[in-house]
């Protein structure tokens, strides 16, 4: 019982190409805005043809190119969480997560998820008349009253300021821990992907990179724009220099490696925190100038300069107070060297 | 005063938008959802709107007419359309129809598409995400197009005089009453008609404004 995906798709600024497959898991497709995550959704949902390729849930085909099979939305049965909710404004909530049952056990099914979802007192109030996570658990509870096998979900906390949005998360989490079919997240913040999802696919311009789990990401993106997108800030074209030995372009220096150098090696990344104060008997020491002081709510980021003509950046703990000139010297850990093909 | 005018404006006003309203809200329904040559469809349903009314009622006169498509065919049957009451509907109508068109249109394109595309999801008909989505959430602007319509029928003076002619207790609407009072010189008349139709056309302009005004709570509310 899986959900396949393998569609492509020509679009107007570039090619939609993705493949992945997804078990009874929380699956995230993790890209920049208009990277196409959207469409790849819309596909699935059969609101967007895709050129060719292939769409399967659970033995069901939803979408097949070669043997021309193409069901319609209503007939696919998946549950698409909105941005913007998009609940019915000329209905109750009662009536938004009422309408699309048949007649029989309307009522029971309705009064059931209105339960659920904590939604009692609100059954006749009109969506404008909710607050943002009041229409969540709305637009929630009407997708699973519509008992969907896949569930979801696009960037539904991106509008969202910090505070409301951690609360949402966590309710939305306990809501999706009940439900046993698919969930497919879509969003562009890594925080969010990693909370939240098990494994996950990086997108980039269309493109669907392999999937892989979200510490094989965090610790070993596998190209530029996975290493991006998972936050790393510090990233330098590189090229081998030996089988432990590299040397980092932008940043002018010769950097020393654990693991052993790919011939195909382009880039290097190392994550703003994990920079060090040198000390005497460190590897890989870059001497810095330091061009500008960032303090940030709960850490200080420096913005540093050495030999090589790319600003380095190093972020640590305020309460780690460290004495520095104008000059400093920081050691790059080489266990915590990211190295891109 | 003869109070003809009045009671035939008024039956055709009334028909004239009865008619637009059903057409105009069946061609916008279909024409939401065309891709393809929407503008070239688009401009021709609205074409009765900036056409002037005289090039409006020589088409109908060609379509309608003894010899026209339309026309031929109701002769066989007896039945003449040209200066007849049903004229006046006709000719009402076809220029009522566009702003019906446009108005509902433009709302039905200013919906949120992700509701129509959550609705189909949820596994809703088309008929029903038309009828009890779009169409109760498009209400204002409808009415308002309904209003405007309303208006413009009633309004309506040189496709009706083409097709329906002017002829007294017939196809006289206050419009061409006024006309043709004043062709007679006969002020007093066209005061009195010009006053009915200001009456009547303002209680519309009020009615048009109650209706924009409840859209614009609608709408802030909604946010």
């Amino acid at each position: 019982m899986a959900l396949h995906v393998k569609i492509k798709k020509r679009l107007q600024s570039f090619d939609l190409d993705i493949e992945f497959e997804t078990n009874r898991e929380i699956f995230a497709v993790l890209g920049s805005s208009g990277c196409g995550k959207s469409m790849t959704l819309k596909c699935i949902a059969g609101i967007v043809q895709p050129d060719e390729g292939i769409i399967e849930l659970d033995g069901k085909v939803l979408f097949d190119s070669k043997r021309r099979i193409n069901l319609s939305v209503q007939q696919r049965k998946v549950g698409y969480l909105f941005q913007s909710f998009a609940l019915f404004k000329n209905m109750t909530v009662k009536k938004n997560i009422s309408c699309m049952l048949s007649s029989s056990d309307k009522n029971k099914i309705t009064k059931e998820y209105i339960n659920k979802f904590k939604l009692n007192g609100l059954a006749e109030r009109y969506p404008y008349e909710l607050s943002g996570g009041q229409q969540q658990r709305v637009a929630l509870a009407r997708i699973f009253a519509s008992q969907p096998k896949l569930l979801m979900l696009d960037e539904p906390f991106s509008a969202m300021d910090s505070f409301l949005k951690w609360q949402l998360e966590q309710e939305m989490m306990e809501l999706i821990d009940d439900y046993d079919g698919h969930v497919l997240f879509v969003s562009h913040d890594r925080g969010e992907i990693f909370r939240l999802c098990d494994r996950l696919v990086v997108m980039h311009e269309g493109k669907g990179q392999k999937p892989c789990t979200k510490e094989e990401l965090f610790y070993q993106p596998k190209t530029l724009a996975a290493t991006l997108l998972s936050g790393c800030k510090n990233i330098s074209r590189a090229r081998k220099v030996s089988t432990h030995k590299i040397k980092a372009l932008d940043w002018d220096v010769v950097l020393a490696t654990n693991s052993v150098v790919e011939d195909t090696i382009n880039y290097v990344g190392i994550r703003a925190h994990h920079i060090q104060y040198a000390s005497d008997n460190d590897e890989n020491i870059i001497s810095c100038r330091v061009q500008r002081i960032i303090e940030d709510a709960f850490s200080r980021i420096l913005l540093l300069k050495g030999k090589g003509e790319e600003i380095i950046r190093w972020e640590f703990d305020k309460n780690n107070i460290l004495e520095y000139q104008d000059e400093l010297c920081i050691t790059i850990p080489k266990e915590k060297l990211i190295l891109v093909s | 005063m003869d109070c003809t005018p009045i009671i035939i404006s008024i039956k055709t006003t009334a028909l004239a938008t009865f008619f637009a309203f059903i057409v105009g809200l069946f061609a916008a329904s279909k024409v939401r959802k065309i891709k393809k040559f929407r503008g070239i469809i688009d401009g021709l349903l609205t074409l009765p709107m900036v056409l002037p009314p005289t090039v409006v009622g020589f088409f109908l006169i060609l379509i309608f007419g003894k010899n026209g498509w339309i026309g031929s065919l109701l002769d066989k049957v007896d039945i003449s359309v040209m200066f007849s009451w049903q004229a006046t509907v006709i000719a009402a109508t076809v220029v009522a129809f566009p702003l019906m068109y446009r108005a509902t249109l433009s709302t039905f394109d200013d919906m949120d598409e992700n509701i129509i595309f959550a609705a189909r999801t949820l596994g809703l008909s088309e008929m029903r995400i038309f009828w009890t989505i779009i169409f109760p959430n498009s209400l204002s602007g409808i009415m308002a197009g309904t209003v405007l319509a309303l208006a413009r029928a009633l309004g309506e003076f040189g496709a009706t005089m083409m097709l329906a002619g002017n002829i007294k207790g017939k196809t006289q609407t206050i419009s061409i009453a006024i006309y043709t009072a004043m062709q007679a010189g006969d002020r007093q008349t066209a005061y009195e008609w010009t006053i009915v139709m200001m009456i009547m056309s303002f209680s519309m302009m009020i009615a048009m404004n109650y209706f924009n005004k409840r859209n614009k709570k609608i709408i802030k509310t909604a946010k």
